[in-house]
């Protein structure tokens, strides 16, 4: 039975989400169709250069705004990578750890500090007088400071450390309800440990797998303020260009037609998982309808 | 024979505080169908599970034929395991999960395919190789597991309480096909259970355990019939056990004063002397009952009076407690040999006499 109270209790949230939500990507989408008013905002006339612009190649070749595409997606690739195989290890440790719920506790404390803060704390740790050139030095390992910062790798060290507890936290709940018995019968059966992890553990763990990309990669493709604190200042991440489109030169279509070309290639993603499995589910159907005949 | 003799020597296992095994010793011959049989907590999981190699006992050897194999981590003992909850991977079908062993050692495909089809024919599975798991029943599931533990070839299959998840008419057929498939490949199964009516059924020698300790090995007949001590008599099957003092005793039968019921005769093959202490024990079918006072018996038979203060009709038989004029309870089970017009004669109240062959009593043990 339908229950017509039903939209009344989710008149609420439904509100919340159309306001500031829905809207809020209206105004993006309908912005990046319109024409750019020179001194900042829109000029309400159809207008596709914003999209044009995406796909412009300089005199010499080269395309401007594809190769930060394509930059971002590599960083944004790199850093998922990264945060995933630090975060299985240690989601795995937990799930099978006695002390859950003390480690969970330890990988949720840094939300308790503002997000720039830690991203200026790892200036600190970082930088040419930072805590890891002034023990190195002591160290006797390096005559002079070294320049962590400002560099791709920086911006990685900072972003896996940013998204960590992102992955961390799907996963160990995945890994948590996995049977570790089914590790045993794998080595019982012949399978080394690690033979036995990866044939067994995970492909147990896909969905946690799936969900702890999409949490860390999502965020990440669109990132500002990291690259822009520990970043090379010659090159942008498509976060930093978005803002100093609106920022800076006010082109606001072009801060929208970017803007949505972040969100296609992100649901592009989410797209094509969401089919994959449906169609595992409807073999699966298929087979436990075959059974029933 | 293609089975392998496992001998453990001397096994402890501490886990912190819990003595889980206490000096475990003990053989287990080529191709033989050997139960370790106990109550949870007695240590025949453990034991179970440091054969297979998933746990390394705190002292003490294992040996598979003439290898040690302690030093061996699970993959690389003969040895496969059937566990409890089926342990089947849920990623994978039914032909990938019996495959699993057969991939690791990269066989070729065809191999793979007939092995895998030989093995789904022994245990009935034929037709079910797509499924996955969660699309099987619990007998199907224990089915699968035995198959892919088989499929190795191990010398030695360890069962551990394999049928313990699986309702009572399952669990029985599912142990007929065991023993008809230990029949067939005549490799050693070690089977851990703590239902003893599984392990009378089946095996041929079962390890009676108890508090980490190995209280009796035998045939499931001398378990039964000859139990090595209290435990034993009062785990395997149903059992009245009385204490006394030894009065009298000419060759192999001896009279005890029994605290519950006075003096009763037995026969026992062990040698007790006068005065000493013991417990003797009459199993529930042994016992015969009767409205009227039997007449004519031999001597050697003791004979009661009692009250029956309950029954239990269970169709192939009836259990009752009766109330001797002493002793406060006391079990018996008559077969229902031939059909009853008014079901059976004896009911609840009835005066009965109990009366038992002196060379049915057993004395168990001295106290």
């Amino acid at each position: 039975m339908k229950s017509r109270s039903g939209s009344l209790y989710s008149l609420p949230l439904t509100t919340w989400i159309s306001l500031f939500f829905l809207v809020p990507m209206l105004i993006v989408f309908v912005y990046s169709f319109l024409a750019r008013e020179t001194g900042g905002g829109v000029r309400w006339e159809f207008d596709l250069s914003a999209y044009a612009e995406i796909f412009r190649q300089t005199a010499s070749g080269s395309f401007i705004y594809l190769d930060i595409v394509g930059y971002t997606l590599i960083m944004a690739v790199s850093a998922t990578l990264l945060t995933i195989l630090i975060a299985l290890p240690c989601a795995y440790y937990i799930a099978r750890s006695k002390n859950n719920t003390l480690l969970l506790f330890l990988v949720i404390i840094p939300f308790w500090v503002n997000f720039m803060i830690r991203i200026y704390a790892w200036v600190a740790i970082l930088g040419q007088s930072g805590i890891l050139n002034e023990s190195l030095l002591a160290m006797g390992v390096l005559k002079e400071p070294i320049q962590f910062l400002f560099n791709d790798y920086a911006v990685l060290v900072v972003l896996v450390y940013t998204n960590l507890p992102f992955a961390i936290l799907p996963l160990f709940t995945t890994i948590e309800k996995f049977d570790f018995g089914l590790l045993e019968a794998a080595r019982d059966l012949g399978a080394s440990h690690n033979r036995s992890l990866w044939s067994v553990l995970l492909p147990n763990i896909r969905g946690g797998l799936v969900t702890a990309v999409l949490f860390t990669f999502i965020p990440i493709f669109g990132t500002f303020a990291v690259p822009d604190v520990m970043g090379n200042s010659n090159v942008f991440m498509l976060g930093q260009l978005i803002t100093s489109k609106l920022k800076f030169t006010g082109d606001y279509p072009m801060a929208c037609s970017l803007s949505v070309l972040i969100l296609l290639l992100s649901a592009a993603g989410l797209v094509v998982y969401t089919v994959y499995n449906n169609r595992q589910e409807q073999q699966h159907q298929v087979v436990i309808a075959e059974d029933e005949l | 024979m293609k089975g392998s003799e496992v001998r453990v020597e001397n096994a402890d296992k501490k886990f912190g505080d819990f003595h889980a095994l206490k000096n475990v010793s003990l053989t287990i011959g080529k191709g033989e169908f050997f139960s370790l049989l106990g109550p949870s907590g007695c240590g025949k999981t453990t034991l179970l599970r440091i054969i297979a190699g998933f746990e390394d006992p705190s002292s003490g050897s294992v040996f598979l034929d003439t290898t040690d194999v302690l030093p061996l981590a699970p993959n690389e003992r003969h040895v496969n395991t059937v566990f409890q909850n089926y342990a089947l991977f849920p990623h994978l079908t039914i032909f990938e999960n019996i495959a699993f062993p057969l991939r690791l050692k990269k066989l070729l495909k065809a191999d793979i395919q007939e092995k895998v089809t030989h093995y789904l024919q022994l245990v009935h599975l034929v037709g079910h190789e797509n499924k996955k798991p969660n699309q099987l029943s619990g007998g199907q599931k224990q089915r699968v597991a035995i198959a892919r533990a088989l499929i190795n070839e191990p010398s030695v299959l360890l069962l551990d309480e394999p049928l313990s998840a699986l309702d009572a008419k399952l669990r029985h057929q599912l142990l007929v096909d065991l023993d008809l498939i230990h029949d067939k490949i005549g490799i050693t199964f070690i089977y851990v259970t703590h239902d003893q009516s599984e392990a009378l059924s089946v095996s041929d020698r079962i390890a009676v355990m108890n508090e980490g300790r190995v209280l009796q090995i035998g045939t499931p007949f001398e378990i039964y019939e000859a139990p090595a001590d209290t435990f034993v008599a009062k785990f395997i099957g149903e059992t009245n056990v009385m204490d006394g003092v030894i009065t009298a005793h000419v060759d192999n039968r001896y009279t005890i004063d029994t605290d519950s019921l006075g003096p009763i005769m037995v026969t026992s093959d062990r040698y007790f002397e006068v005065g000493h202490r013991v417990r003797h024990a009459i199993r529930p079918e042994k016992i015969d009952i009767t409205k009227e006072k039997p007449l004519g018996l031999p001597e050697d038979f003791n004979i009661f009076h009692g009250k029956v203060s309950e029954t239990v009709y269970s169709g192939f038989q009836s259990q009752f407690y009766v109330e001797t004029d002493e002793s406060p309870q006391f079990k018996v089970y008559q077969q229902h040999e031939s059909y009853l017009e008014r079901g059976p004669a004896i009911r609840w109240t009835d005066e009965v006499y109990l009366n038992w062959d002196a060379d049915d009593g057993y004395i168990v043990e001295l106290i």
